[in-house]
């Protein structure tokens, strides 16, 4: 019974960081888009485009722009439990690569911040394409809380 | 030529600068990254440019940038290393964070821990102001062959 969803903790806050994690310059230039949020959940997607491709001989996105919409959807998935606005730091991100992603296809990503202590969040997170039980890529993330003086609005 | 030709090319031919290289990696060129031969080490330079901010405010570097040009740079690596013959396939990566990379220059190096036959281990340093002072650090396994994972 613990997987029924509550709503994000902080509706405003959350809405302008996702918001915002779309807008930042990197987000937009591979093309990020919010999907949706629950309390310790966050959802991002990106679109196939060519400029993402790593390897120009299969049309495989670089393995460096599913390490981007990881970092920064782990990211949201801690903002969806904050309170209050703060600014927080990735510490550690550690991704499996499962299989190589489908060109053409968008590629997803479910993040879940599973531990929220006061000083560390903990996050995993799926990628994914047209299958969830087939993902991409699987990992797991550490960051830290408070991590600047220049809070996010 | 395939990106290995070109890049193999260019190693026979003494060449320091393997802008042919990154010109056909799409995302490579998207990040802007430059590949250097400096003493017979690889070099790895991002310089600055404002699409891979990650944080307006302090400005930042996106982190994804600093793990994407470390991946790529791994990559690269391993084929100017002659361990690939096509591209590899990252099969783990591993990145901490340990400093927020600033508005300027990120310089790149990696060091092959372990070659096996068809995994190579590979630990890249990211570094901007001063190579003691790494920005980031990484390790990844990479897979050599052609077979799918």
């Amino acid at each position: 019974m613990s997987n029924l969803p509550l709503p994000v903790v902080n509706q405003e806050l959350f809405d302008s960081v996702a918001k915002w994690f779309c807008e930042i310059p990197h987000s937009a230039t591979l093309g990020f888009k919010f999907v949706s949020g629950e309390r310790g959940l966050a959802t991002m997607m990106l679109d196939y485009k060519p400029e993402l491709i790593g390897n120009p001989k299969t049309g495989v996105v670089h393995g460096g722009v599913i390490t981007s919409l990881i970092d920064t959807t782990s990211g949201l998935s801690v903002f969806s439990r904050l309170e209050s606005p703060e600014a927080i730091a990735t510490l550690d991100l550690r991704i499996d690569y499962l299989r190589s992603a489908t060109p053409g296809l968008p590629i997803y990503c479910r993040a879940e911040c599973y531990r929220f202590s006061r000083q560390i969040a903990f996050t995993r997170a799926t990628a994914y394409q047209d299958d969830g039980k087939d993902p991409i890529a699987y990992s797991v993330g550490t960051f830290m809380r408070d991590s600047s003086k220049a809070t996010i609005k | 030529m395939e990106l290995i030709e070109t890049l193999l090319a260019g190693k026979e031919q003494g060449c320091t600068d393997y802008a042919a290289v990154i010109e056909q990696i799409p995302y490579a060129k998207l990040l802007g990254v430059e590949m250097r031969e400096d003493n017979g080490e690889l070099l790895f330079v991002l310089p600055f440019k404002d699409a891979n901010v990650g944080n307006t405010q302090l400005p930042a570097l996106h982190g994804g940038v600093i793990g994407g040009f470390l991946e790529n740079s791994a990559l690269l690596h391993l084929m100017w290393a002659r361990e690939s013959l096509e591209v590899p396939k990252t099969v783990d990566f591993s990145l901490d964070y340990l400093r927020s990379g600033r508005a300027q220059t990120l310089y790149a190096q990696c060091e092959i821990t372990k070659q096996g036959k068809r995994v190579a281990n590979v630990v890249m340093t990211a570094w901007q102001d001063d190579k003691a002072k790494p920005i980031a650090v990484a390790r990844a396994h990479f897979l050599l062959t052609q077979d799918n994972a």
